[in-house]
């Protein structure tokens, strides 16, 4: 079922083929609007069952994305208030045991009782890699972006490190650095605090068609990687395939990393905390706000009402 | 001053007081600065709160502009009435509401912008607020009125 080169990366081929036969040809040009709009996120399925928690996707993840990783100067400026917090990792550049600005992957060891019985489960925990991602949605920066493959992703070169991005994401994801990027070049003692680092789904890989690292170094095949559709479907069959259960498809509005679990995510018992994240059910977090964004189209009508009401009372009252 | 009068300069007053902090909170500067810790105050650093305010006084922003300038043609005056300083805060709130608009459509799922479009339109925003909430200051300080 892994696909070895990605849905968008195929189309991104099929174009490139087929525009360098017909350039300029109008039925190049249609081709290419048709490719785009059949453009599906890609989701990964990641099997629990099959992790044996050897960390070869934690050291493939952290060599793919080496040359990402923070270079911060020290000593860092003075922050005010005091109270904000230095967030210093590149003195433990080697932690595997949780998610770091160093490491954006890593594999939490969970145990379940199944008919009386303790089992170990290991999981690669990472960006969820949401369907309508808050950390992307609510930057207030723009630092954060969106790809139409469904990864999303945080410009090291725009972020403050504000943090933002890890209160509002569901499992507070992202990790900050502190002493790098562009607030040290603004007002880096009453504004920024470094930049925040997460998963971006290896995009520069992608790009050239080839899978995330973290997939292909994986000697169990615990992840696959395919359109959305495929993928749901993949998911299914594979918990109906062991009697299991389903994670990430729905929360959050819909994420595009399903994990699939023999056990009930909710009967998983692991350390959960800072870089920790759980496996609890999450609700769309983005809801409230488009249910109100509804009403904005409303508003216009609801504004003109009321003018030509003043108006026809108005009126009346002059006759 | 009309009763109605009174009502909308009221409520235009809230509205611009409310999504100006909602808007201020969608920066990570609440908490840091400590103004959250205040007591009353913990919801400025709660941004999917501010989000949602910041929103419901958008709704109620769009439908006074909306009736704003409709109320100003069928007076069958126009906009001969607008004062300098009214022509100038009413391009900001268009400026705004255009913006806007743009970062809400991007708030939805499947809508993906590039870097520089978000950056762009939050840049914009926050300018256009500066620009409104300086010549608004400017009218209260000088008492100029948004017509003649």
């Amino acid at each position: 079922m892994t696909s070895k080169i990605s849905r968008r990366a195929f189309l991104k081929g099929s174009i490139t083929a087929a525009g360098s036969v017909a350039v300029t040809t109008g039925v190049a040009r249609a081709a290419k609007s048709l490719a785009k709009e059949d453009i599906e996120p890609l989701v990964t399925v990641i099997d629990i069952s099959k992790c044996v928690g050897c960390e070869e996707c934690v050291y493939a993840c952290q060599e793919s994305n080496a040359s990402k990783f923070p270079e911060p100067k020290k000593p860092y400026p003075k922050m005010y208030p005091s109270t904000v917090p230095v967030q210093d990792w590149s003195d433990k550049r080697d932690t595997t045991d949780r998610l770091t600005p160093y490491n954006w992957l890593f594999i939490q060891s969970a145990t379940a009782n199944v008919n009386g019985e303790e089992i170990e489960l290991t999981i690669p925990r990472r960006c969820m890699h949401c369907e309508n991602p808050p950390c992307v949605k609510l930057c207030p920066w723009g630092s954060a972006k969106q790809e139409d493959n469904g990864l999303s992703r945080i410009d090291p070169d725009i972020c403050l490190g504000g943090s933002k991005c890890k209160a509002v994401c569901p499992w507070h994801i992202p990790q900050r650095q502190t002493g790098t990027g562009l607030y040290l070049n603004l007002l880096p003692a009453l504004a920024g605090n470094g930049v925040m680092y997460k998963c971006d789904r290896c995009y520069q890989k992608l790009e050239k068609g080839e899978n995330p690292a973290c997939i292909d170094a994986c000697p169990e095949d615990v992840q696959v990687i395919g359109p959305r559709s495929k993928m749901i479907e993949h998911a299914h069959a594979l918990a109906k395939e062991m009697n299991g259960y389903i994670y990430g498809e729905n929360e959050n509005g819909g994420t595009n990393t399903i994990y699939v679990s023999p056990v009930p995510f909710d009967q998983l018992t692991f350390e959960k905390g800072d870089g920790k994240p759980h496996l609890d059910q999450v609700d769309n977090k983005m809801a409230n706000g488009n249910n109100i964004a509804r009403a904005m189209l409303i508003a216009p009508l609801a504004g003109a009402a009321a003018a030509f009401g003043k108006f026809y009372k108005q009126t009346k009252e002059d006759e | 001053m009309s009763s109605v009068h009174k009502v909308r300069k009221f409520v235009y007053g809230i509205t611009l007081f409310f999504i100006t902090l909602s808007g201020f909170g969608q920066m990570p500067i609440f908490a840091r600065y400590h103004i959250s810790h205040i007591p009353g105050l913990g919801w400025l650093a709660q941004f999917y709160v501010t989000h949602v305010i910041h929103y419901i006084f958008a709704v109620i922003l769009i439908a006074l502009c909306v009736y704003a300038v409709l109320d100003l043609f069928l007076d069958r005056k126009g906009f001969v009435r607008l004062t300098g300083s009214g022509i100038l805060k009413g391009f900001f709130i268009l400026g705004l509401v255009v913006t806007g608009g743009f970062m809400v459509v991007k708030n939805l799922p499947g809508v993906y912008f590039s870097h520089v479009m978000i950056y762009i339109l939050d840049l914009s925003h926050i300018i256009l607020c500066m620009a409104l909430l300086g010549a608004s200051a400017y009218s209260l300080v000088k008492r100029k009125a948004w017509t003649r």
